[in-house]
């Protein structure tokens, strides 16, 4: 009885979420289509820079899927810890694991802009150490969760990480940036040092938009169907141990 | 008048108790210590890798950086950081190996009493080998670190390092890959507290002024408080049941 109304429940989500998933599948169409071709070149710009300039779309949407993967990690783990319900902790893995395929994205997409634009892969500007060590406190955060058995410790313990993980990366920042920093500020321009600027016009500004939304869009599909996946994974070990006894 | 009394006990009991309190820090400190000292499983290991990694260093490096102050901040740190992780897994390995994990948890006493203690006892070891670890820069690299700020940096930076060290070593005790995984899990976290070490100890190096190192002494301070609080807010989900 209990089994079919959870198999009813998890195949109506589902059905909502197949249509979800065209959602995000043309948010991530319409905002390829408008980095590629709608949005006008960056003026101040030229040669092979402007053409690179465009995978800023890209770069600042998955930044945007990789907050949301780090804000749902926090959001996840203060949850469980507060309530202990493991739905939470279903959150917060599913939340890092998509957080850090993006966030590695970030770092390829930044460093394959880097090279036309600053003449180099890699700097140690601070937001790209931060972003970088941050990538790297969530691939621990994985390994970590890997090597528990007990379901309750293993979110427990997990999520006393990701709280201090979430602490020590301002800290990283603000230390990282009392070196010098190249990174351009698109949108506040302070960084009289900043390297590869450019202004925005409007249909980039459009474009920006789009791609933040489309990525937005592709993160929440990924996030529901890993912790769908995480849910079924817990009921089969719940199944598998009624059958046992 | 009968408001009064029970605040005043209430007082009283809180005195007694931070006095309480402290010696139950400084027991558990002291039983490390002396298992340590009968053991001498943990500061031996740690001095003789810092010395080793400080040679190593200076085969890697002499004769191919021309002035060793350039590189001697990074290896002083990376050398901590290191040797800092090979002695902080002991910390509760050894409890969770001898099964002596559950007669410390049974003890009548705060579990923030049971962290503070260790951590007591692993800055000492920390201490220690940074005590035999400049003098041995000094010999290999000819570089002074025996400044006060870079002092007062490695202090605060030693601080920081045995909290969050001790409260994640308490944290991989109960896994399965408890010595390979301290490290990874460690090392990002520390982050700012390597990279504000660095510069404040190239700053000072440099002789520049005063005014440039303090902000990395802020951040180091800051880093420590911070990480005292959580611990404190935290250390009793750690050792829950389960």
């Amino acid at each position: 009885m209990n089994e079919s109304t959870v198999q009813g429940g998890a195949g109506r989500w589902f059905a909502l979420l197949l249509v979800f998933d065209a959602v995000a599948a043309l948010g991530m169409i319409a905002a390829t289509w408008a980095a590629l071709l709608y949005a006008g070149d960056a003026i101040n710009l030229s040669g092979v820079e402007q053409v690179a300039q465009r995978i800023f779309y890209f770069h600042i949407g998955s930044n945007i899927a990789a907050l949301l993967g780090f804000l749902a990690s926090l959001v996840g783990s203060l949850g469980y810890l507060i309530s202990r319900r493991l739905m939470w902790d279903r959150w917060a893995a599913a939340g890092v694991e998509i957080g850090t395929i993006f966030g590695v994205f970030v770092l390829l997409s930044g460093a394959i802009w880097a090279k036309p634009a600053w003449n180099t892969y890699w700097t140690w500007d601070p937001r790209l150490t931060t972003a970088t060590i941050t990538v790297l406190i969530y691939i621990a955060y994985m390994l970590f969760r890997s090597g528990f058995e007990n379901p309750d410790t293993r979110a427990r313990f997990a999520g006393i990480y990701a709280i201090f993980a979430f602490l020590s990366v301002p800290l990283t920042y603000y230390s990282a940036r009392l070196f010098r920093s190249i990174h351009p500020i698109v949108f506040d321009g302070a960084n009289q040092e900043a390297q590869g600027g450019f202004s925005i016009g409007p249909t980039m500004g459009q474009t920006l938009a789009m791609a933040m939304i489309g990525f937005a869009l592709l993160f929440f599909a990924l996030l529901f169907h890993r912790v769908r996946q995480l849910e079924l994974e817990s009921l089969i070990h719940a199944i598998r141990g009624e059958i046992v006894e | 008048m009968m408001a009064e009394l029970p605040k005043e006990g209430g007082q009283s009991r809180t005195r007694a108790g931070l006095a309480g309190y402290f010696r139950a820090v400084m027991a558990v400190a002291d039983k490390d210590v002396r298992t340590e000292l009968r053991a001498k499983e943990v500061l031996g290991t740690m001095a003789a890798f810092s010395v080793l990694a400080a040679v190593i260093f200076g085969l890697a490096f002499d004769l191919r950086v021309p002035r060793t102050e350039l590189v001697v901040p990074g290896i002083l740190w990376v050398i901590i950081l290191f040797s800092g992780v090979l002695g902080l897994h002991r910390s509760f390995g050894s409890e969770t190996d001898r099964g002596t994990l559950t007669g410390l948890l049974l003890a009548p006493v705060e579990r923030s009493a049971l962290y503070l203690g260790k951590t007591a006892a692993n800055l000492l070891y920390f201490l220690i080998v940074e005590a035999l670890l400049v003098p041995a820069l000094l010999i290999l690299f000819d570089v002074n670190l025996l400044k006060p700020l870079i002092l007062l940096g490695l202090l605060l930076g030693t601080i920081g390092y045995v909290a969050v060290g001790t409260l994640f070593a308490a944290l991989t005790a109960r896994n399965r890959a408890r010595e390979t995984l301290l490290p990874v899990l460690l090392l990002p976290v520390l982050a700012p507290l390597f990279i504000s070490g660095v510069g404040l100890t190239a700053a000072v190096l440099d002789g520049r002024a005063t005014s440039e190192a303090w902000p990395w002494i802020g951040i180091i301070a800051l880093y420590d408080v911070l990480v005292f609080a959580v611990a404190f807010l935290i250390v009793d989900l750690i050792w829950e049941q389960g």
